[in-house]
């Protein structure tokens, strides 16, 4: 691996993957309900279809359609133990540059809130390729409405209407904190740990898309996130996955 | 982790995944679990021509479960088919409304109204409801093994094989 990209990773491990493995339980039970573009999308899968939930988290999206089947994955475990309480769907543990599935099998792939915290621009543009790489190929067909897609969702650097007063032409990457409540009984302070984010700013989500072959079907900006909906349009998808 | 699941899982080593050998993963020393799971015939119709057959049958004989038919079943041997004269019935009861129903049914899968056979209810049992607890997966192409523990697999590689 080159010295770069083992450096980003080790970065990625300590700010972001460590901190969610601190903050599981607490940010879980503050992530109860799937936002409504990605409801919606889950809700226009077809019956019977089999689609990836890539950082599945504790697996708030799973549920939202009984008649579709979801493998989700998660980098931290103990967020999967949580997702794993959703009998009907299924979970791994997985990273998205190694993700444990075969190419080209799936109807469906959403990755929600994941793809930011990926530290280089080279490492985002790999992981939204990998989740395509997941969908089937495209019918030789035109334009149909049976072709696979994914939806990804990202946080977004114009956020005037946020607290946290983030907007165009500021900067991208940013470390966030997270207040992790002590417990009273057991006089535990409250304590900060701060994740690593890039702030997507808009039609960034977009080239990242492009950059891997990947068509976008529908994009747009929900409540401080940018999101878009692709499908693959041609075999450089396949092309960016082969052996480094 | 779920039998429906296996089928869509393989090394997580980017040089192993265009190796036929690396899917399926092989299962060894698994304890499997029967975890119930709501009945859904609908979900079964739509989902059985994306059903890998041929690795079904490979996961079954390696978890040493009674073996499969060799060819996937058609949808309709997942529905006790009706008797003649209900079948006539239900014809003239659905009336002009019937081209309606089939172009409905074509689109988003719904409506059945025959009852699930027993070759449905084996499949759910063993697609969703026998779920592999503990064991090993592992790679038939690199020989890399994946722990699976309380019913979650692990497929985080180590430093040295990213
Ligand atoms: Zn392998």
């Amino acid at each position: 691996m080159a010295d770069g990209a083992a450096k980003a990773e080790e970065y990625e491990s300590q700010h972001v993957h460590q901190v969610y493995e601190e903050i599981a339980h607490h940010f879980s039970a503050t992530r109860y309900k799937p936002w409504p573009i990605i409801a919606k999308y889950l809700q226009s899968i077809p019956s019977g279809s089999v689609g990836v939930d890539v950082g599945c988290g504790n697996g708030k999206n799973m549920t939202v359609n009984s008649n579709i089947f979801i493998i989700g994955s998660d980098r931290s475990e103990s967020l999967v133990k949580i997702a794993a309480d959703k009998k009907s769907h299924d979970t791994v543990v997985g990273d998205i540059l190694d993700l444990p599935h075969p190419l080209g099998q799936f109807d469906f792939a959403i990755c929600i809130a994941v793809v930011h915290h990926l530290s280089t621009r080279e490492r985002r543009v790999q992981a939204v390729g990998a989740v395509l790489s997941l969908l089937k190929q495209r019918n030789s067909t035109a334009k149909s409405d049976k072709d696979a897609t994914a939806l990804i969702y990202v946080w977004a650097l114009e956020q005037k209407n946020s607290r946290r007063g983030w907007d165009e032409g500021g900067e991208q990457d940013v470390m966030v904190p997270w207040v992790k409540k002590g417990s009273k009984t057991s006089e535990q302070p409250d304590k900060i740990v701060e994740r690593y984010y890039h702030l997507y700013r808009k039609g960034e989500l977009e080239e990242d898309i492009r950059e891997v072959g990947g068509e976008i079907v529908e994009s747009g900006y929900e409540k401080d996130n940018w999101w878009a909906i692709a499908r693959r349009c041609d075999q450089r998808v396949e092309n960016q996955l082969g052996p480094q | 982790m779920k039998i429906l699941t296996l089928t869509f899982l393989t090394c997580a080593r980017k040089s192993c995944k265009p190796e036929p050998t690396s899917y399926p993963l092989h299962p060894t020393s698994a304890e499997l679990e029967i975890i119930p799971v709501d009945f859904n015939p609908l979900f079964l119709r739509a989902l059985l021509p994306r059903l890998d057959w041929p690795t079904l049958r490979i996961l079954c004989e390696a978890f040493g479960l009674p073996g499969l038919q060799e060819e996937a079943p058609e949808e309709d041997a997942l529905f006790l088919q009706p008797e003649e004269g209900g079948a006539m019935e239900d014809v003239e009861v659905q009336g002009e409304k019937g081209k309606e129903v089939v172009e409905d049914v074509e689109k988003k899968g719904e409506e059945e109204t025959r009852e699930a056979s027993q070759l449905a209810k084996d499949l759910h049992h063993l697609l969703l409801e026998t779920t592999m607890q503990e064991g090993k997966l592992v790679c038939g192409c690199c020989g890399h093994e994946y722990a699976v523990k309380e019913g979650i697999a692990n497929f985080l590689l180590p430093a040295h094989l990213v």
